[in-house]
């Protein structure tokens, strides 16, 4: 009787609890149990995340999941970013916008990263979704201000407007005007990837006073500093903002205004921008630093000694990103000032440059892993680095869950015992227990890959380059990461045995990519025929891979799991290694 | 072409147990030796034919030191009935590896280890595993390597891509990693984004205080290894990207462009006539810098201007373009004041 009760609840009352349930996982766990779960999920679910776009094709989702109304989609892998991924690779939304707009008129949100959005898709993102309210382009490209504009024009409702480190094809400052007097909805407006000359200041800040609700505003650098203070007094309610160009000539009327400006946005809690910075105009955000939890200070090429004095005025700082100009000694004020640091990244402000031009050592992150104890994800570019400290910062932190250390010189050996940073990685591996992204870098040989595949068991993305010294060392991987979900791997000794070999781990994960490594073309045409889940596919711009013998190694290589089988719109350097797709090999 | 693979269906399978003799497999000791390079070990990879059944078994030594051919593949993940090499290959299953065996086991097998360790010692893996020395052992990287022009080219390939400049880590004792002299650029690396790239050069404002040791270096500001350029081509609705800094000269660039754009334009033409990529004959693009073709190669500079490419030096163009244009050379007259090649067109 009682058991009878509970297959019985009505649709309506699961469909309710089921609205408390947003993470993707339990989703699809929900989606699991039985016939009836599914079919209720499948029609109340309104979020899907999609991390390779090619692994499902729209008409799938669209089929599965009626009524989304948020979509995030991610196209090229992760080392797209460093031009390893040849322009007109993939990656179009198109297609996913073109299938949505009929099928999804209340689509509220769209997220991308690393796709190619045209003027094209924008536009019809304009004028086929009547509640479009969020736009988020994360490292895109391919479309103009134009498409800009008719975002801007058509899109009532929207409240999100976020072009971070996209790359816009310059055509006109003038998109922001688009926006109509009766436009009064922004939230988040980030242009801070626009080149110069490109927004209308006058535009800017008629827009920024009309829209009340306006937390967040990311400027680019043409946006000159003595335009600052009246945008900010114009918006005292934000939450987060970003400068342009932090310089002007010394003018103690232009600093005071700024720092009156400042001071009148109670709620800043997180900073950016600072191109070109004149220190001297630092003091004026004083005011707000001991608010702030969040500065991203990468591109302000200024001095140790004004960087230290900054970030000895942000106690409550959370998350830091700065220039190695920071030095060892501002990292240790920062170390001894800021407890509640949960991430650090450090960049080289002249990463191809011979010879060291700051004082930033491995010191550094070992005085920050010391005296920070939240500390949870580390991006470190160094010239040098030793195993001691390594195990050092293992042991001072193992509630570290991102690890990403670039010894910017490949290969480079512990510098005070010559030897590789096996054992250092390992250490961190063994200590993290919690790590979930690890990139590697310096000297390594087979041995922190065994390290990694006994440790590593939360590890979901390692970055590897210039390691190894066998097929071993992927077998380790491949084989003990349990968690691995991406894995990209450049100018390593791994061939086809270890890939061969755990062929099937590859189903497990969203996508590998391989380049400059030795896997030859017949064990790539090997994993495409006999892996049918996984569309293998080898990018060569030295022409088709059949014109040169099976034995050759392929220049790239990226395999991916998909549903959707191999795709059709892949530029004449891509191959598939599927099987109904041999014509093409020839 | 050399493949067994394609013959028949039966022998396709077993050529994924491609586990070659065991030695091979044994890590190698460092001891001090310098870090070999891809080129100086050989993995023997022969997608030999059917009926070299020794080449791809494994000899496994038992605990009974009884030597019995058994692929590796079983031991970490396959069900342990041996019947494998029969019928199709069965691929490892995630359940098979998590029922049949505890994590330490997948240290064990062959891969590592001489079976000196097996599963028991593994269960709670020591934090410095012992690799026992073993002889080196020289893997060939890749068959046929000396023969097959492609092959050396890619092993050269890997040869150059070496680190990237001849002295770093002046702090501290000289590196002994292995550091060829040619420092070419390497593509990609350090990896940090475009953006983030000359930052160091191109502040408008320098860094108020000169730190001593900056005062005493005498170099410029540093040289980015790679220069992208945006490149949109009128007719082809994808623009590329094209390295400056890998050209020389402006044939260089020309011929390059014409590369980057031929197959694509050809693509473009055959995009009316249907899906199915059928070849459409390419044709060269030509005559992009004296305008006397169908094309023209134009850029915009620093300041926004279009310029005719090939006016300027090129080192004075690397510096200054910002992006590059093919247009129709029909469009060009429309446009310019008049045919000479000089002065700046109205963008």
């Amino acid at each position: 009787m009682q058991k009878r009760l509970a297959y019985s609840l009505p649709d309506e009352v699961l469909e309710h609890v089921f609205s408390f349930i947003q993470s993707d996982k339990d989703r699809n766990a929900v989606s699991a149990v039985c016939k009836s779960w599914y079919e209720i999920e499948r029609w109340c679910r309104r979020k899907i995340f999609v991390g390779n776009c090619y692994a499902v094709s729209p008409g799938m989702v669209i089929r599965r999941f009626p009524e989304v109304r948020s979509v995030e989609l991610k196209g090229k892998p992760h080392f797209a970013d460093f031009n390893l991924v040849p322009d007109g690779w993939g990656g179009y939304v198109l297609p996913w916008i073109a299938e949505m707009a009929g099928a999804y008129p209340w689509l509220e949100a769209i997220r991308l990263k690393r796709m190619v959005v045209t003027d094209e898709s924008l536009e019809l993102i304009a004028k086929s979704f009547k509640n479009f309210k969020v736009l988020v382009l994360s490292s895109c490209e391919g479309f103009s201000t134009d498409g800009l504009a008719a975002i801007a024009a058509s899109c009532k409702n929207l409240r999100e407007l976020d072009l971070r480190e996209s790359d816009v094809d310059d055509l006109s400052g003038h998109w922001l005007s688009n926006f109509p007097e009766t436009y009064t909805s922004m939230v988040s407006l980030n242009i801070s990837c626009l080149g110069s000359d490109e927004v209308s200041i006058s535009a800017l800040e008629r827009l920024v006073s009309r829209c009340p609700n306006l937390r967040s505003l990311r400027l680019n650098r043409a946006v000159p500093l003595d335009k600052i203070a009246n945008i900010l007094r114009l918006a005292p309610q934000l939450i987060e903002f970003g400068t342009g160009a932090y310089s002007a000539e010394l003018r103690s009327d232009v600093f005071s205004n700024l720092a009156g400006a400042f001071s009148n946005c109670k709620e800043l809690k997180s900073l950016s921008g600072f191109w070109d910075v004149v220190p001297d105009y630092l003091p004026a955000i004083y005011s707000v630093c001991s608010r702030l939890t969040s500065l991203n200070l990468s591109y302000a090429t200024i001095q140790s000694p004004d960087l230290l004095k900054l970030v000895s005025h942000c106690p409550s700082l959370q998350r830091l990103l700065v220039l190695d100009y920071i030095e060892d000694s501002g990292l240790e004020a920062l170390a001894s000032n800021c407890k509640d640091l949960q991430e650090l990244r450090v960049f080289p402000s002249d990463p191809f440059g011979v010879e060291p031009n700051a004082s930033l050592t491995e010191q550094g992150l070992v005085a920050v892993s010391l005296g920070c104890p939240k500390l949870q994800s580390v991006l470190y570019f160094c010239r040098r680095m030793s195993n001691a400290a390594l195990v050092t910062i293992a042991k001072n932190r193992p509630n570290l869950t991102r690890f990403r250390l670039c010894i910017i010189e490949p290969r480079t050996a512990d510098y005070l015992t010559l030897e590789p940073f096996d054992i250092g990685f390992g250490a961190i591996v063994e200590h993290c227990k919690d790590l979930r992204r690890l990139s590697l870098s310096g000297l390594l040989t087979d041995l922190v890959f065994e390290y990694i595949g006994t440790y590593a068991k939360k590890l979901e993305m390692l970055s590897v380059a210039f390691a190894g010294d066998s097929d071993l060392g992927l077998h380790y991987v491949l084989s003990g990461c349990k968690s691995l979900r991406k894995l990209e791997i450049r100018d390593c000794p791994f061939g086809d045995k270890a890939l061969l070999a755990n062929a099937s781990k590859l189903e497990t994960m969203r996508s590998l990519w391989m380049s400059s490594c030795s896997v030859s073309y017949g064990a790539c045409k090997l994993l495409g025929q006999k892996m049918p889940k996984l569309n293998a596919e080898v990018i060569d711009e030295r022409g088709p891979p059949g014109s040169r013998p099976e034995s050759c190694p392929v220049e790239k290589l990226y395999i991916y799991r998909s549903v959707a089988g191999p795709r059709f719109d892949m530029p004449p350097f891509v191959w598939t290694m599927n099987e109904d797709s041999t014509l093409r090999l020839s | 072409m050399e493949s067994g693979c394609s013959k028949n269906g039966e022998t396709c399978p077993r050529l994924l147990e491609l586990i070659p003799q065991e030695r091979e497999w044994q890590t190698k000791r460092k001891d001090g030796e310098t870090h070999l390079s891809s080129e100086e070990k050989k993995l023997e990879l022969r997608l030999g034919p059917p009926g070299d059944e020794d080449i791809w078994s494994i000899k496994v030594t038992t605990k009974n030191n009884r030597e019995r051919d058994e692929p590796v593949i079983s031991l970490g993940y396959l069900s342990s009935t041996n019947n494998n090499r029969k019928h199709a290959f069965k691929f490892p299953s995630p359940e098979d590896h998590n029922h049949h065996h505890p994590v330490g086991s997948v240290l064990s097998p062959s891969w590592t280890k001489n079976h000196h360790q097996n599963h028991q010692h593994l269960t709670n893996p020591p934090p410095f595993l012992h690799v026992p020395p073993t002889p080196q052992q020289s893997l060939p990287a890749m068959a046929n390597e000396g023969s097959q022009p492609c092959c050396t080219k890619a092993a050269n390939m890997n040869a150059e891509e070496k680190p990237f400049s001849p002295t770093a880590n002046t702090a501290g004792p000289p590196n002994t990693s292995l550091k060829r002299i040619a420092p070419g650029p390497v593509v990609g690396w350090p990896p940090i984004r475009s953006f983030r790239k000359n930052l160091a050069s191109s502040s408008s404002s320098k860094p108020a205080s000169e730190p001593p040791h900056k005062a005493a270096n005498e170099k410029k500001a540093a040289e980015p290894s790679a220069k992208f350029v945006k490149i949109n081509m009128d007719g082809v609705p994808i623009g590329r990207k094209v390295d400056l800094k890998s050209h020389d000269s402006y044939e260089k660039l020309s011929a390059a462009v014409d590369e980057l754009f031929r197959g694509l334009l050809a693509a473009q033409r055959d995009f009316c006539g249907g899906g199915i990529v059928k070849k459409v004959e390419e044709k060269t693009i030509t005559g992009l810098l004296d305008g006397s073709e169908e094309y023209t190669l134009v850029y915009e500079d620093n300041e926004g201007d279009r310029m005719l490419v090939g006016d300027v030096p090129w080192h004075m163009f690397v510096s200054t373009v910002q992006r590059l244009r093919v247009l129709k050379s029909s469009e060009l007259s429309a446009l310019s004041l008049g045919s000479s090649k000089q002065g700046k067109i109205p963008a």
